[in-house]
């Protein structure tokens, strides 16, 4: 059994993005209750994971945190948990926080992985995403970062912005790769329902690209990395080399237990899965009062356990075990399947081609079955 | 029988039938307020739905007029749709006069024409009604004014009434009793009673609404039906209140209901005479006629494990519907299932939605056909209802296929637009007449097969709604007729092949691919469509694959929202049949026919 993860939501952001769906409040005034909070959270769960591998601050904006809160932060959750040795201790930032003190604290507090969200090398494009920092801001910050001594440095790109032409985008990566990044996220836009560019595009000022550009460009972009050595090995993600993958997001896609802390965090556990409260105030709360912050819970049926294993599998280069195939009806569409070239065999494990990340949602629909033994 | 009156509402679909029923029955103290309900007549969820009426149904209102007279007054609430005018014609004759409602914005419209020929063609008298004159933009006026043209009505009789608001309801009661003539006919000859309606009680057997015309019959009497030839012993007799009212006797003038001992509905003929064994009437009531069905189609269900449970479930069904007919099917592509015969396509529909409302079934309906006949080279004639069974081309000496004669009535502005749809249709030999000035009647000699589909939905869209259409059987002609199959994939599907007109076949066959390529979700792979005639392939459409389906994030740990949308997904693709690798929604079985897409 793979070892446990933790997760910690900072739901906090200099301002909101306006294509992102993730929970966090563009103002700071319940920071401090929220680090109270966590840390009530902690307490909950002392004692029930074994020691994790991996630890990753998300949000939100973990890197908009004051100094003080971080290493508060980073103080209880070290005397709280217990981490085996060479845990992966990665951090989202945005590049405006990046500044050569808060490089130094990340490093003084240990983290060994710093993400960056680049988003964009171009301005134009950086307005338009409503982003609060320039191009030059993620140059000079990946720049201290590799001055500190950083390692392991990823870069969050987006591409597929309506009107983004090919060239320009192969030319924001070419930028990009000039920092030799350990890993890079490539995420195609998606316009999300309940952000300002869902609603925008309701009512018809935001046209989003079409699904052949989408082939094109997410395509495009894989053999792009390809050709310069990075490992396509999920959906949106790519490392310089096996080791730089990032091993917390992987325990996501191959069902490893994880703990999520802070409002809107999800939890998994030997097959059961639980989410917290949404809400900052109702997390805070619940918290204060004594209560847990758990708003649902699930624990999933054979039928689940197999259709999520599939198709988390697909979403990475690792796919999933053959043995998940039990069926006549399974095999034959698996047979049609690798026939198609959506899938080919890799040992005993079932693995997606390209063409079949490109579909990845659409093979477990008619791939599983919902009577399973 | 003085103080009987038998009438009946008819009314353009909307014109405030059952809100008027649902007044007089009010008005009349047989339910208390706190006991109503809207479409009080309308038992089925999906009358009260669709606001449409499937069954006839009777009720006796006691009504005691100005002068304090009492009265007994029987309303036969009937259906209103062209696959029921059997029905509805022995409803109607079963009365002595009709309210003739009219709305008071809308005016006179089609189906009140039609409504109004039938009323007339059993001698009726008509009481011209204007309903819902509370709305803002009603015309009183205009509406008049058609009353005495368009219908050739005196419309001073009209009476004035709004049944929503319930204002006019005295007026529309004291008409009925003062214009209606009491029913003539003596007690004392043998008994003559008209079936006009019967259904199924779980507990009493089939229970049969019937008009008497002359004699009586009480409980104890032991009745003979004349066209079947069965007699049954009465168990008891009564009236139509909300519920059953038993009585001593039924007699001559009355409408009522007779229990005994009759299993199914299937063992009674709406139309059929009712008289006494002992006493038997000389010869039958005229105008019984035999329903026979006119469309057919196949019923499977989604899961071939759920063969039994349809078998079980159209069994039940039929106990309460005479004209269904079925009998076992089965197709390569859709399994075992049932081969079933309809009144019309409206007939097929509520047999399909209450299938699956009431006994919980999920159908796959194949497209519906005619019964069309083939005379083979050995001299010998074949009947095909399906086109499983179209025979061996090169044996087909001569084909076949039904005709009718229809009679279209609209405002002449619109006999462009109709002369084109007729005759894009087949029609040939046409008449015109005109029975009041701007409007005019078409009658046309068509193939069935080509109005069962949408040829009505057609004729009121040419016609923004003014065009009402009836029909009645001609004969049999010669035709040349091919089956037109359908390839997904390069595999046929059985169940989507059509038996049409040779010069149509090509016309017919892009349609189909057009409405498949509209009903069949995209795919991983791209399919093809293909209509063929033998090996010749005629047609073709392609619907073209997934490009890209998968979204760029998915974590933050929240795997259950995305599993959750695979899992609807997984769901929708449960309601389809898998043909090859492609899954074909239930809808496309059906809307190959369709001429326009959605």
């Amino acid at each position: 059994m793979e070892q446990p993860g933790l997760y910690i939501h900072v739901p906090f952001c200099r301002s909101k993005c306006p294509y992102c769906d993730f929970y966090s409040l563009a103002n700071t005034s319940l920071m401090s209750d929220w680090l109270d909070a966590a840390a009530a959270e902690m307490a909950l769960y002392k004692g029930r994971f074994r020691a994790f591998d991996t630890l990753y601050l998300g949000g939100g904006t973990p890197s908009f945190l004051p100094d003080p809160l971080l290493d508060a932060l980073m103080a209880r959750v070290r005397d709280q948990f217990s981490f085996s040795p060479g845990t992966e201790i990665s951090i989202e930032t945005n590049p405006k926080d990046l500044t050569a003190e808060k490089v130094a604290q990340l490093k003084a507090l240990g983290f060994n992985r710093v993400n960056v969200g680049v988003q964009s090398l171009d301005d134009r494009e950086l307005s338009f995403l409503g982003r609060q920092h320039k191009a030059e801001d993620a140059v000079e910050a990946v720049s201290r970062l590799r001055a500190a001594g950083f390692e392991n440095v990823g870069m969050d790109l987006i591409y597929g912005l309506p009107g983004q032409d090919m060239e320009h985008w192969l030319d924001t990566m070419e930028k990009a790769l000039s920092f030799e990044p350990e890993h890079l996220s490539c995420y195609q836009l998606t316009i999300e329902n309940g952000t300002l560019f869902g609603r925008m595009k309701k009512q018809g000022e935001l046209a989003p690209i079409d699904e052949e550009s989408e082939r094109e460009f997410f395509l495009r972009t894989s053999e792009f990395l390809a050709r310069r050595g990075y490992l396509h090995y999920e959906i949106s993600n790519f490392a310089r080399q096996r080791e730089y993958t990032c091993r917390h997001n992987e325990k996501y896609w191959h069902r490893a237990p994880y703990l999520g802390l802070g409002p809107s965090a999800h939890s998994f556990q030997q097959g059961r899965r639980w989410w917290n409260s949404r809400s900052v105030r109702g997390y805070c709360k619940a918290l204060k009062e004594g209560r847990s912050p758990v708003e649902g819970e699930e624990t999933l049926s054979s039928a689940q356990v197999h259709l999520e294993s599939v198709a988390l599998g697909l979403r990475t280069r690792k796919g999933f075990e053959s043995s998940e195939i039990l069926s006549q009806t399974e095999q034959k569409r698996l047979g049609e399947l690798e026939a198609r070239g959506f899938l080919r065999r890799d040992g005993n494990r079932v693995v997606p081609t390209r063409e079949g990340f490109l579909v990845a949602e659409q093979i477990p629909v008619y791939l599983c079955e919902d009577g399973r033994l | 029988m003085d103080n009987i009156r038998n009438f009946s509402i008819i009314a353009h679909i909307d014109h405030g039938k059952s809100t008027l029923a649902d007044r007089l029955i009010q008005k009349t103290g047989l339910v208390e307020d706190r006991k109503f309900r809207d479409q009080i007549l309308d038992n089925m969820d999906i009358e009260r739905e669709r606001g449409i009426t499937i069954k006839s149904q009777a009720v006796t209102l006691p009504y005691v007029n100005k002068e304090g007279k009492a009265f007994e007054l029987n309303l036969i609430d009937t259906p209103g749709h062209v696959d029921f005018s059997y029905e509805v014609s022995r409803a109607l004759a079963s009365c002595e006069g009709v309210l003739l409602l009219v709305d008071a914005s809308q005016g006179v419209e089609a189906q009140t024409v039609a409504n109004l020929y039938a009323a007339m063609e059993h001698d009726l008298e008509i009481i011209p009604v204007i309903n819902k004159i509370d709305l803002p933009s009603a015309d009183i006026e205009r509406v008049k004014e058609e009353i005495e043209v368009d219908l050739g009505l005196d419309s001073e009789q009209a009476i004035l009434c709004s049944a929503k608001e319930g204002t006019g309801i005295d007026q529309v009661l004291d008409a009925v009793t003062e214009y209606v003539p009491p029913p003539k006919g003596s007690a004392e000859d043998p008994l003559k009673a008209l079936i006009f309606d019967a259904h199924y009680d779980p507990f009493r057997g089939t229970i049969v609404s019937c008009r008497v015309f002359s004699g009586s019959l009480a409980a104890g009497d032991t009745i003979r039906l004349m066209y079947n030839n069965a007699a049954y012993r009465v168990e008891e007799v009564g009236i139509f209140r909300l519920a059953r009212e038993p009585k001593k006797r039924l007699s001559a003038g009355e409408v009522g209901y007779i229990i005994s001992g009759i299993k199914t509905v299937s063992d009674v003929r709406v139309g059929d005479t009712v008289t006494l064994d002992t006493r038997p009437a000389p010869e039958r009531l005229p105008g019984f006629k035999e329903v026979k069905p006119v469309v057919f189609s196949s019923i499977y269900p989604i899961s071939s494990d759920d063969y039994h449970s349809l078998s079980e479930a159209l069994e039940k069904y039929k106990l309460n519907d005479a004209a269904l007919v079925y009998q076992k099917d089965s197709s390569v592509a859709l399994g075992v299932g049932f081969r079933c015969g309809f009144l019309g396509l409206l007939h097929l529909e509520i047999v399909q939605e209450r299938l699956e409302r009431e006994f919980g079934q999920s159908l796959i309906m194949t497209v519906p056909t005619v019964r069309y006949k083939f005379i083979l080279t050995n001299g010998e004639t074949v009947s095909v209802d399906n086109p499983i069974d179209y025979p061996e081309p090169v044996t087909i000496d001569n084909a076949l296929e039904p005709y009718i004669r229809a009679s279209i009535m609209i405002p002449e502005r619109y006999m462009g637009v109709v002369m084109d749809l007729c005759l894009e249709r087949r029609g040939v030999n046409s008449q015109f007449t005109y029975p009041t000035p701007g409007r005019i009647e078409i009658q046309f000699d068509m193939p069935l097969a080509e109005v069962i589909y949408d040829f009505y939905d057609k004729l009121k869209t040419v016609t923004q709604g003014y065009g009402s259409f009836d029909y009645d059987f001609l004969d049999y002609r010669k035709s040349d007729l091919v089956r037109m199959d359908i390839l997904v994939n390069g595999e046929k599907v059985d169940a989507l092949s059509q038996i049409v007109f040779r010069e149509n076949a090509r016309k017919r066959a892009l349609q189909a691919c057009d409405r498949l390529r509209e009903e069949i979700p995209r795919h991983m792979f791209k399919i093809a469509i293909q209509g063929a005639i033998g090996g010749n392939i005629i047609a073709r459409k392609t619907i073209s694959p997934f490009r890209k389906d998968v979204t760029a994030k998915c974590y933050g740990g929240d795997i259950t929202r995305k599993r959750k949308l695979l899992e609807k997904q997984k769901k929708g693709k449960k309601r389809m049949k898998m043909i090859g690798s492609v899954s074909i929604p239930q809808s496309a079985f059906v809307a190959v026919l369709k001429s326009e897409s959605k």
